[in-house]
């Protein structure tokens, strides 16, 4: 019997596992897809908030701001992609000045470090690329981006390294209320946990029904969002937002950690909870408006294009916090800025799970620190020289158009990707210009050997996402 | 030979393909003895490897070869010439000194991180397909979505299929194949749609891999959505209007366990580019002289790098003229530079090269903006051809003489593919 079980490993949920981990407990992630992150994490915008956007009287507004301060720390110790670039809400006319300052006072009053409102001079000078025709800026120094994926992945991976179990390809089916504990029936086995953490993100609300809960529902809402050519590489040096709207902070110019321009994401109201396609509606919208913002920005440049859900709750607020089912705790309805809050919602989750009775004795031996990925094209001659001393494999190339070496793709391989798609997130093979078409199927060869799998068993990003069939079926 | 690197060349060629193999010869023909090709694959041959099908080399070895002969026939005159041919290497970048020696930069599995100097580049990479980003398919992001070259390398060089019921956005060549070779397969090709109003393919392609086989091409369509969550599952086809847009009242849907992508290929200058050499935005290309130098001096460009070539033939031709000039340079050979400028003029879409000087002969490369016919290539006043038709997806070649550029006195000479006048024939 384990401790916990955290159901869903999305960022949410391998932050939370991580945070156990440091603690003598038994604890389990039960993820449904191939890999984690693979759901809502791997397509969210990347953006650690400053977290003037968040009402104070929130929890998401409680959460944020504290979410932001862990960040430095957990860099430190997990070694993925995050850069503090800082973010501007810009006005495009007199009138949302008022706006500019509306949004300053909330985030001094929630303690965001340098808020500064810029003028339309300060704002061309450090900004030339945008319209000019822009008034104002609101300019926040503590915004930062990450590559989420890499989060996730270095969330789980140290998790695991710390004793968590990890189940993928394991679907939650029902949930049983014992003696003291919660059952997990799932697609593969049953599990059970004194105390059940739901981060199911989408489907959190029918994972709580499936404990016997209706208090709340998820209103899954699409977010569209566009990659764009490295030709426009420092185009903008910061994040770049619109004046907030009701339901979004609105469309975004995103200087990704890795330097490309990525813009969205739209807000589209869905009944899908897999409806994670793009739309003509979408992509229109987002250039259009982009468009006045930043004018060299053109549909031209996309190199790629995907959407993913945020699981908005009825609430419109997280709802995290202890059951009527005992042991069953929510961490539900965490939309933006659920990424920023992630490693603070890992310690308030931690607390409710000590004040709902969990011991929690520190591990004498927890091992904070992971080496990280690494990153050959980033690197000076002399530590690429030194690398390619140790392993040959760093002088061979397998993906031209972001520099990936064989060495890299090992690596991968070695810290958990098990498809085309974790390679992908570890590596940046097959994310540059040709998006794969030259180094899919060496990758497919390297996972095909050292998963010992046959090659026509290789995903694309597991399930039925098969990538080639045998010539001839076997008799 | 084969693997064998040393540490000063006179003509560094990046790139093994035709184009590579082609200007390798054309430097050893001309003179040169060092010479060295890298090639990122492990072996040399390019996509040539991977294309199994016939119509190689009917303009340059007069027979009729399969891409795996072609290649396989260069190689070996090149190892013959004694040219060092360096496979799973890739060039990480060229630093030129002051006095105009090259240090090419390499990663190998084999050598590590290595330099070798030289006196002269080609550049010969070749270029890659356009994917589904470029042309933005709403949709999904299912499995089941490649290029055309892609789905060629899995089936013809890996022995697997990349599904069984296909369906194919655009019409370029490789995707035509495609339809063919699957179909010989046991697969079912639902139909090509193409955006444009004609093939994006030659007519011989069109004629024997889709006609022969009664594989539907639909003109003016596009697919504009993609369905499906983890394995594409359907897609919905649409014609287009006149604004290339499509009207979805009028869209279907079409079942298919596999889209092939074939919209065009990019010529792959990541190189070019970072050494800071001037490309032209509409090729894709380096910006290139009569000499097929490009702006960086005793840099030189050829082949599908350079501009997109209909046939491997070409290439041929073009790489070794480049590596004669290449060898050239290498050897000390300064020739005076260009003093004529070529400017596409009405319904031209590209030509190349760029300049032109009255030393020479010269093959000049176009292609139209849109099919015309019959009309006449216009060479400023100097001369007139009358073609039968031109056509986007075809490239025109024509040769223009020094004695003709003798007399022409202009720095830019502009050229225009225009209608036939009134009582103008085709011969």
């Amino acid at each position: 019997m384990y401790d916990v079980a955290v159901i869903g490993g999305g960022v949410i949920g391998c932050a939370i596992a991580r945070e156990l981990s440091r603690y003598r407990l038994g604890i389990v992630i039960v993820e449904k897809f191939e890999e984690v992150g693979f759901g809502t994490t791997k397509t969210n915008s990347g953006i650690i908030h400053a977290g003037h956007h968040s009402p104070p009287d929130t929890l998401k507004g409680k959460l944020v701001v504290r979410g932001n301060k862990l960040y430095d720390r957990l860099c430190k110790e997990l070694k993925f992609g995050f850069r503090r670039i800082g973010e501007l809400v810009v006005a495009r006319s007199e009138s949302e000045i008022p706006e500019l300052e509306r949004l300053k006072n909330l985030g001094d009053l929630k303690g965001v470090p340098d808020l500064e409102i810029w003028d339309r001079e300060r704002l061309r000078n450090e900004e030339p690329n945008l319209s000019n025709t822009l008034v104002a800026a609101l300019h926040a120094p503590s915004a930062g981006v990450i590559n989420p994926y890499e989060l996730a992945n270095a969330l789980s991976e140290n998790a695991v390294e710390n004793g968590v179990d990890l189940k993928v390809n394991c679907v939650v089916e029902k949930i049983v209320a014992g003696k003291g504990f919660l059952a997990v029936h799932t697609s593969r086995e049953r599990i059970k946990a004194r105390f059940v953490i739901n981060c199911a993100g989408v489907y959190a609300d029918k994972i709580a029904e499936m404990a016997g809960l209706r208090d709340f529902t998820i209103h899954p809402r699409k977010g569209e969002e566009y990659m764009l050519d490295k030709r426009l590489k420092g185009l903008v040096q910061r994040l770049i937002f619109p004046i907030p709207k009701k339901n979004t902070k609105g469309i975004l110019i995103i200087p990704t950690f890795d330097g490309t321009i990525m813009v969205g994401p739209t807000a589209q109201d869905t009944a899908d909870r897999d409806d994670a396609s793009t739309t003509y509606e979408g992509s229109e919208q987002v250039f259009r408006f982009v468009s006045k913002i930043c004018p060299s920005i053109t549909e031209r440049d996309t190199i790629t294009e995907f959407a993913g859900l945020r699981a908005v709750s009825n609430t419109n607020d997280f709802i995290i916090g202890p059951t009527r089912i005992k042991g069953f705790i929510n961490a539900a309805g965490i939309q933006s800025p659920g990424l920023t809050s992630a490693p603070a919602i890992a310690l308030y989750v931690r607390d409710i799970l000590k004040s709902e009775g969990l011991v929690l004795k520190k591990k004498e031996n927890f091992k904070p620190h992971l080496p990280g990925p690494p990153r050959f094209a980033s690197l000076n001659d002399e530590q690429q020289r030194r690398l390619v001393e140790q392993d040959r494999l760093f002088a061979k190339v397998v993906c031209r158009c972001e520099l990936v070496t064989e060495a890299e793709i090992h690596n991968a391989i070695d810290h958990g990707a098990r498809t085309l798609d974790g390679i992908k997130f570890r590596s940046r093979a097959g994310m540059g210009r040709c998006q794969g078409g030259f180094c899919a199927p060496r990758c497919m060869d390297i996972l095909s050997k050292r998963l010992d799998k046959p090659f026509q068993e290789i995903t694309k990003r597991g399930g039925d996402s098969w990538v080639v069939r045998k010539m001839v079926d076997d008799a | 030979m084969l693997g064998r690197v040393e540490k000063k060349y006179g003509v560094v060629v990046v790139g093994g393909g035709p184009a590579g193999m082609g200007a390798a010869l054309g430097a050893r023909d001309h003179g040169e003895d060092k010479v060295l090709i890298l090639d990122r694959e492990p072996e040399a041959g390019g996509i040539l490897l991977q294309c199994i099908h016939s119509g190689f080399g009917m303009h340059y070895f007069r027979e009729e070869l399969t891409g795996p002969e072609y290649a396989e026939r260069f190689l070996q005159k090149v190892i013959d010439h004694d040219v060092d041919v360096l496979p799973g290497s890739y060039v990480s970048g060229v630093v030129v000194d002051s006095g105009g020696s090259k240090k090419v930069r390499i990663m190998s599995e084999a050598h590590g991180l290595i330099t070798v100097e030289t006196k002269s580049v080609v550049l010969a990479m070749g270029c890659r397909e356009r994917t589904r980003g470029a042309v933005r398919i709403p949709g999904t992001r299912p499995s089941g979505i490649l290029t055309a070259g892609l789905a060629q390398k899995f089936v013809n060089l890996k022995g697997y299929l990349p599904g069984k019921r296909i369906a194919i956005l655009g019409s370029g060549d490789i995707g035509l194949i495609m339809a063919r070779r699957l179909t010989l397969e046991g697969c079912h090709v639902e139909g090509v749609f193409e955006l444009m109003p004609y093939s994006n393919g030659l007519t011989r392609n069109v004629v024997q891999c889709l006609e022969d086989f009664d594989i539907p091409l639909y003109l003016s369509t596009t697919v504009a959505c993609i369905h499906g969550r983890d394995r594409i599952e359907k897609i919905t086809v649409a014609p287009v209007n006149a604004d290339l847009k499509p009207d979805m009242s009028r869209a279907w849907d079409v079942p298919c366990d596999t889209l092939l992508i074939s919209v065009g290929l990019i010529p792959e200058n990541e190189l070019t580019q970072n050494l800071g050499i001037g490309l032209d935005v509409v090729t894709g290309g380096p910006l290139v002289s009569s000499t097929l130098e490009t702006s960086m001096p005793g840099m030189f460009a050829c082949g599908n790098v350079l501009h997109v070539h209909d046939l491997v033939d070409y290439v041929t031709r073009e790489a070794l003229l480049a590596g004669r000039f290449a060898g050239e340079w290498a050897k000390g050979v300064r020739r005076p530079k260009d003093n004529i400028r070529l400017v596409p003029g009405d319904n031209v879409r590209y030509c190349v090269p760029h300049t032109l000087s009255p030393e020479r002969e010269h093959t000049i490369h176009l292609r139209c903006k849109a099919a015309m016919k019959p009309c006449k290539i216009k060479v400023g006043n100097l001369m007139e051809k009358k073609l039968r038709f031109v056509f986007p997806a075809e490239m025109i070649m024509f040769k223009i003489k020094p004695d003709l550029l003798d007399k022409f006195h202009d720095d830019t000479l502009r050229i225009d593919i225009l209608p036939l006048e009134k009582g103008e024939r085709v011969d």
